[in-house]
């Protein structure tokens, strides 16, 4: 039973952290308070070959593997948790549909330069009434000749405001249900592509998302992913493979508060002692230590089943459900070690307590993991 | 590829799961009623290599390694709890003299603990005043000539009743550093001056024999102790921390047994005209149950792929029994739910499963112990 990393891993693994603990750790906070968009950053972490960590090196990737992946993300979310979900978009929505689906030409278009890290993807699946019911699809493309008329609005998009192009997804035919659903891959340059104002967000406030309407935009037939139909089927491969990203850099944020909610218990002292000496506070490390050890566990072994190309479906759900949740109570419990400085915006806790929340409700609540998983016990 | 077993892994725990699935799932409830030590049973599982997974085939064992001990030990657990845990100790009490022992304690031991010509073999660290704080023990053995005299008494001994040899900490030093003053002794059945007390009438585990001991002026020869003067802590540590990737895989095991039971009911039993596992509530909840064992299992592994590799793991053993106790607890109490009044009565397994589980937080170190292990490694 191999549980250790290889090389490679390990080497991503070191790189990714020093990078972020030289260019993320020490601006996070500055991005997340003006609400800024970390270009600069996001920029570097492609030059490192963080725009597709496992896309094959033909397409442009860094030819890794998701395992890799999934380290890297949570060294980036250790960093900075916008940074980490700006990167798992790109990689898991995005570049990995194409991989998938895309053929040689549109791989050359829209996959090459993303993988790369030249350009940055987004993903158009959510819209105002169909969030975790995904099947509720709204926008319709109409084909007209050649091209695909498509009209509809999409919400909560990740990368949204800053995307180079999107894949999304669309009924051909209403009267189909899951089945009428087709995916695209489109520019957001092109006509009719309208982008609304950044939302306002509790956190990953360095993570810019828009609502984004369609208005009489034309997708050429040829950016067509897959037969007419196959959109719903692209759409949860995919969330199969986000749901890892997600889980990693839950895991990522959560490290970042246990590690410096572990740093400061031994040098805050109460009653003539480093609060690190009280059996409260003890426990409570232990116990966040423990959890996000198991949540990597669990991530990674999703990951090394994508690696081996068998489904992951109930297994990425697991972990994206027990990562984010436990990521949520050690920023809760590292948010209490720190007392009242936790409360404040001079240190990075609060951030991570805000960020941390997100990861429960996107790429599916966990209402809709605890859904995939009990329809994998119970069929 | 990670945390997939090999070949050679694969097949002790498919052994294991045949056996408990054959064997054990159909006596299990009538052991736990009757209060029955599975000695046929235990010399069954011995005969299949489980006595001894991680010793060498010199001395009997299997020698397939930490990794397919866990797995085999998950598979007997969910057959029967009971007979897991005396498997456990066994394998544990086997370990430690190999790993402790001079070879000739090891050859005279351990071939009779992985054969099964020993019904069974005992770990005696816990008194009746000490369990967690366990360098406060008061057993003594002094000095006389070349050999040693033991005054005092065990309490919670699995198996003391059954056991061919027992391995006993007892103060050698009575002045000076608690821990430092224990020294490890190897005490046979039938000694002269071994009294054994009271069996234990237990919540849970109650096919598994639990004993007092005591002795009164118990004579041991020089080659009776297990490794120096003065190590016995550190042997009882090093035993610890592999004894709790049993009792992780045993507690994986039973969670997992109730989560079955729970799974096959929830698709039998109807209300409001369909399935109970057709409501969202009770899948919720199956769902998490799932998760978390499956998560307790992957820590388990991975401290005895540790274990295996050389490696520290003591962190990551405490982590892995603190987890899956816990979590196994939680999934008998869903099972019991998702029962409803058939969870409570012993016509469906998951009473037994509730019962056994209780004790896994509890023993091998309380899940408090486990804690003050992880957090000094944390805060070292």
């Amino acid at each position: 039973m191999q549980i250790d990393l290889t090389d490679e891993q390990r080497l991503l693994q070191d790189t990714c952290r020093d990078f972020a603990a030289r260019e993320l750790t020490p601006n996070a906070k500055r991005w997340d308070r003006e609400h800024k968009f970390p270009q600069e950053a996001v920029k570097k972490a492609f030059e490192l070959g963080l725009g597709g960590v496992a896309v094959p090196e033909e397409f442009g990737g860094a030819g890794m593997d998701n395992v890799s992946y999934a380290l890297a993300i949570e060294e980036i979310s250790r960093g900075c948790a916008s940074v980490g979900v700006t990167l798992s978009v790109n990689n898991s929505l995005y570049c990995d549909p194409l991989v998938k689906y895309g053929t040689a030409e549109q791989k050359e278009r829209f996959l090459k330069p993303f993988a790369r890290g030249e350009k940055l993807g987004c993903f158009g699946l959510t819209e105002p009434q169909a969030g975790s019911d995904a099947a509720e699809q709204r926008t319709v493309a109409t084909r007209k000749g050649d091209v695909y008329v498509v009209n509809g609005t999409k919400n909560w998009i990740t990368n949204g405001p800053v995307a180079d192009a999107m894949v999304v997804f669309t009924m051909t035919d209403l009267s189909k249900g899951t089945k009428g659903i087709t995916a695209f891959v489109v520019e957001t340059a092109a006509p009719g592509f309208l982008r609304q104002k950044a939302d306002e967000k509790l956190g990953i406030c360095a993570s810019p998302s828009c609502t984004i309407f369609f208005e009489n935009l034309e997708i050429p037939a040829s950016q067509r992913l897959g037969q007419e139909g196959d959109g719903f089927k692209i759409a949860m491969g995919t969330l199969d493979g986000g749901r890892i990203g997600i889980a990693a850099q839950a895991i990522g944020i959560g490290r970042a508060a246990f590690e410096e909610a572990r740093d400061y218990s031994k040098v805050r002292q109460t009653f003539g002692v480093p609060i690190a000496q009280h059996q409260a506070i003890q426990f409570m490390l232990a116990d966040m230590a423990t959890e996000l050890d198991a949540a990597r566990l669990l991530t990674l072994r999703a990951a090394s089943m994508k690696d081996r190309g068998v489904r992951h479906s109930r297994e990425s759900a697991m972990a994206k459900l027990y990562a984010s949740e436990a990521a949520n109570r050690v920023a809760d419990k590292a948010l209490q070690i720190h007392g009242g400085m936790g409360y404040s915006k001079e240190l990075d806790i609060e951030r991570h307590f805000r960020d941390a929340r997100i990861t429960e409700i996107y790429e599916g609540t966990s209402e809709i993991q605890r859904i995939v998983i009990s329809s994998a016990l119970l069929k | 590829m990670l945390f997939e077993p090999s070949e050679s892994q694969a097949l002790v725990q498919e052994t294991a799961r045949s056996y408990a699935q054959r064997t054990l799932v159909k006596l299990a409830t009538r052991l736990d009623r009757e209060a029955r030590f599975p000695a046929a049973q235990l010399k069954e599982l011995a005969d299949l290599g489980l006595m001894g997974v991680n010793v060498s085939e010199a001395l009997g064992g299997a020698q397939a390694g930490a990794v397919a001990y866990a797995l085999a030990t998950m598979e007997i657990a969910q057959g029967c709890a009971s007979t897991s845990v005396t498997m456990a100790v066994n394998n544990m009490v086997a370990e430690t003299l190999v790993n402790f022992g001079t070879a000739a304690q090891a050859q005279k031991y351990v071939p009779e603990i992985t054969s099964g010509r020993f019904e069974a073999a005992s770990f005696g660290l816990s008194e009746s005043h000490c369990g967690s704080d366990a360098a406060a023990l008061r057993t003594v053995a002094r000095r006389d000539g070349s050999g040693w005299v033991l005054n005092g008494s065990k309490q919670w001994i699995t198996s003391g009743d059954h056991a061919g040899v027992i391995i006993v900490w007892a103060r050698t030093e009575t002045a000076g550093a608690a821990a430092k003053g224990i020294s490890c002794f190897l005490v046979e059945a039938g000694a002269k001056g071994l009294g054994i007390g009271r069996h234990e009438d237990k919540m849970g585990l109650r096919a598994s024999s639990t004993v007092s001991l005591s002795f009164e002026d118990l004579r041991l020869s020089e080659d009776a102790m297990l490794g120096a003067p003065g190590q016995g802590f550190a042997i009882a540590m090093a035993a610890l921390d592999g004894g709790r990737i049993g009792i992780a895989s045993q507690a994986v095991g039973i969670g997992s047994a109730a989560l079955q039971a729970a799974l096959r009911y929830a698709r039998d039993r109807k209300a409001f005209g369909k399935p109970i596992g057709d409501f969202q509530a009770l899948r919720f909840m199956l769902a998490d149950v799932d998760t978390e064992l499956a998560a307790a299992r992957l820590l388990t592994l991975r401290a005895a792929a540790l274990k295996e590799a050389g490696q520290p793991f003591t962190r990551e053993g405490s982590m892995a029994k603190l987890f899956a106790s816990e979590k196994a607890n939680r999934a008998c109490d869903v099972a019991v739910q998702v029962h409803g009044g058939y969870g409570y009565i012993d016509e469906f397994p998951v009473e037994r499963h509730y019962r056994d589980a209780r004790v896994t937080t509890v023993y091998e170190g309380t899940s408090e112990i486990q804690r003050v292990v992880i957090a000094r490694d944390l805060l070292r």
